[in-house]
């Protein structure tokens, strides 16, 4: 909860966190240009012809998580206060996913 | 602190979605879903990776994918995972026109992605890759058709929310249902990087 009503002035309170919200949308912009900045380099290692594939698939897999935890950090404000149970909701959920896709990378030949 | 006290913008919490009991119990339960849906996503591309080479005759990914779509797709859903960080920051300045504006351009985006999605599946099928054409049109079909479904049911999501809440304003009633609704929508653009990495451009480098 917001300690607003204890706030000898609120209208101090108010202008306060209008500039903290403004700071946070200027880290939210800069988080979305280097996710665009991210994306392209990603299509751009997938057209060049110079990279082989084996350079390629781990270079964009890991372009992909990059991306992933600024999405998650920033735009899903997993970096404030409060998170402990969501991370370990959706790393609970990254484990099994992990182990699902290891385990039909390597029992399925067909 | 009443539900559906009447507030202002010096009244209104700093984390209005987390400021009523009802509030913190939709926080949390939603990320709870969250992690079961990347199990279900997991899954999904599990299946999907197994099966990517098994054409069965039919066109492989490599045959099929075009950049130029893909790219904009990601593009349209990229930006709109920004407009909606942008409404979340206007729920938070109780801004509840400026709120109502930015979804607004999140829905029109969400709506342009899934516009290009259904154009990109019946070109598929005109050329002969159809849903049973093989295991691994099957496997295509199913993880980013989910993931469509997902975004249609997000677009309806977001569109109930701003109908049904359009006289009534921004209260702590309401700001937990807009907010888990613009965590909904970034975990489509999760889902969205690993399926234009790992189907799309891992499918174009062969």
């Amino acid at each position: 909860m917001a300690n607003h009503t204890h706030v000898q002035n609120p209208k101090v309170d108010v202008a306060y966190r209008r500039k903290k919200n403004a700071e946070e949308m200027k880290h939210q912009i800069i988080s979305f240009t280097l996710m665009i900045f991210l994306t392209l380099i990603a299509f751009f290692a997938v057209g060049y012809e110079g990279f082989s594939a084996w350079f390629s698939v781990p270079f964009i897999l890991l372009l992909a998580v990059v991306q992933v935890i600024f999405q998650l950090y920033y735009f899903m404000h997993m970096s404030h206060k409060g998170h402990e149970l969501p991370a370990l909701f959706l790393y609970g959920g990254a484990a099994v996913a992990f182990i699902t896709i290891w385990a039909f990378l390597t029992i399925v030949w067909i | 602190m009443h539900v559906e006290e009447k507030l202002t913008p010096e009244t209104f919490p700093a984390e209005p979605e987390k400021a009523t009991l009802e509030g913190k119990n939709k926080f949390l339960g939603f990320w709870f879903f969250l992690g079961g849906e990347t199990v279900l996503f997991a899954s999904l591309f599990a299946t999907y990776l197994a099966l990517k080479d098994s054409v069965a005759g039919g066109p492989s990914g490599k045959e099929l994918f075009q950049m130029p779509i893909v790219f904009l797709a990601t593009m349209l859903l990229l930006t709109s995972s920004l407009t909606s960080v942008y409404a979340m920051h206007h729920m938070r300045n109780f801004d509840f026109k400026k709120m109502q504006l930015w979804l607004g351009i999140t829905v029109l985006l969400g709506a342009a992605f899934l516009a290009l999605e259904i154009y990109e599946f019946t070109e598929y099928v005109h050329e002969g890759f159809k849903f049973s054409t093989s295991a691994f049109s099957s496997a295509f079909y199913t993880l980013v058709g989910t993931h469509g479904v997902h975004v249609a049911f997000g677009l309806l999501w977001i569109l109930t929310l701003m109908i049904r809440n359009a006289k009534r304003g921004l209260n702590l009633y309401n700001a937990p249902k807009f907010y888990v609704a613009s965590l909904y929508w970034h975990f489509i653009d999760v889902v969205w990087v690993f399926i234009f990495t790992v189907v799309y451009l891992m499918g174009m480098v062969g």
